[in-house]
């Protein structure tokens, strides 16, 4: 099946996460900045949708958007956090913040204009049907090592979150 | 318009993640820098699923096991903020001073 309005999409989940990321640390209430990021890990979703990767949006939305954003709101309203949203938002060294980014923007724009004709111009449709196990070939087959280590990195957080939120150790 | 190329998706992942140092270096809020610190990490799993379309299936498995790390990142640090809420009431990140000298 052939791609269709490719170039609307893009620029509408593209400007949909910048948006969301813009909105994220602006925000003067938590949960707001909580909002925006979803829609920025749903827009990211869309785009991983229009890179040919079905499962990695799958778990985007899973994970990401429904796990981790879910936990961030229950932290959110646990810390009531009425206080804070009087207090200033902007720590003292905002501007020197704002400057080292405005560097790192600087180097990235020269890797993109040194690097523009590096990359092949048009990419191969993969096939639709098989990314999903295709991908559980690599992670069992290949990547064993790396998954059972994630595995275990998954027990030791889960471990010490549910210590260090212990009222009485 | 131009038909959209990779170069296209770098820059979009180069522009979240300025967007997430900028949330992490200006914000006072511990969570808001967490979230900043979430932006960081999808602008690179952008990246990674950008070039997966270019150069194999790698981008993609290393991109489930960034949200893997993510994930178990978040549930880390949101459990010192609570305990660091407990005791000192605030959310704030200028009043984590207690090894300052």
């Amino acid at each position: 099946m052939q791609p269709v309005a490719t170039t609307f999409f893009f620029y509408l989940l593209a400007g949909l996460a910048i948006l969301g990321g813009v909105l994220v640390i602006t925000r003067r209430n938590a949960v707001h900045s909580a909002l925006a990021l979803i829609l920025t890990l749903l827009s990211l979703a869309g785009l991983y949708l229009m890179l040919y990767a079905p499962f990695v949006a799958g778990v985007q939305i899973i994970l990401y958007a429904g796990g981790i954003m879910v936990l961030f709101l229950f932290v959110i309203m646990l810390v009531s956090i009425e206080k804070s949203q009087k207090e200033e938002q902007f720590n003292k060294i905002w501007l020197a913040g704002l400057l080292a980014a405005a560097a790192l923007g600087g180097l990235l724009v020269a890797v993109f204009v040194k690097g523009r004709d590096l990359f092949p111009p048009r990419m191969a449709l993969p096939p639709e049907q098989s990314n999903t196990q295709a991908i559980a070939i690599q992670l069992y087959g290949n990547y064993l090592f790396a998954f059972e280590i994630a595995s275990l990195l998954l027990l030791v957080a889960i471990i010490g979150a549910v210590v260090m939120a212990k009222r009485r150790i | 318009m131009a038909p959209i190329t990779t170069i296209h998706y770098l820059v979009v992942a180069a522009a979240l993640f300025i967007l997430g140092v900028i949330g992490v270096l200006t914000r006072r809020n511990v969570v808001i820098v967490l979230m900043s610190i979430e932006l960081i990490l999808n602008a690179v799993n952008l990246n990674l699923v950008a070039f997966s379309r270019l150069w194999g299936l790698q981008g993609q498995v290393f991109a489930i096991f960034v949200i893997t790390d993510a994930a178990a990142e978040a549930a880390v640090g949101l459990g010192i903020l609570i305990a660091f809420f407990r005791n000192k009431e605030t959310v704030n990140v200028d009043e984590v001073d207690l090894m300052k000298w």
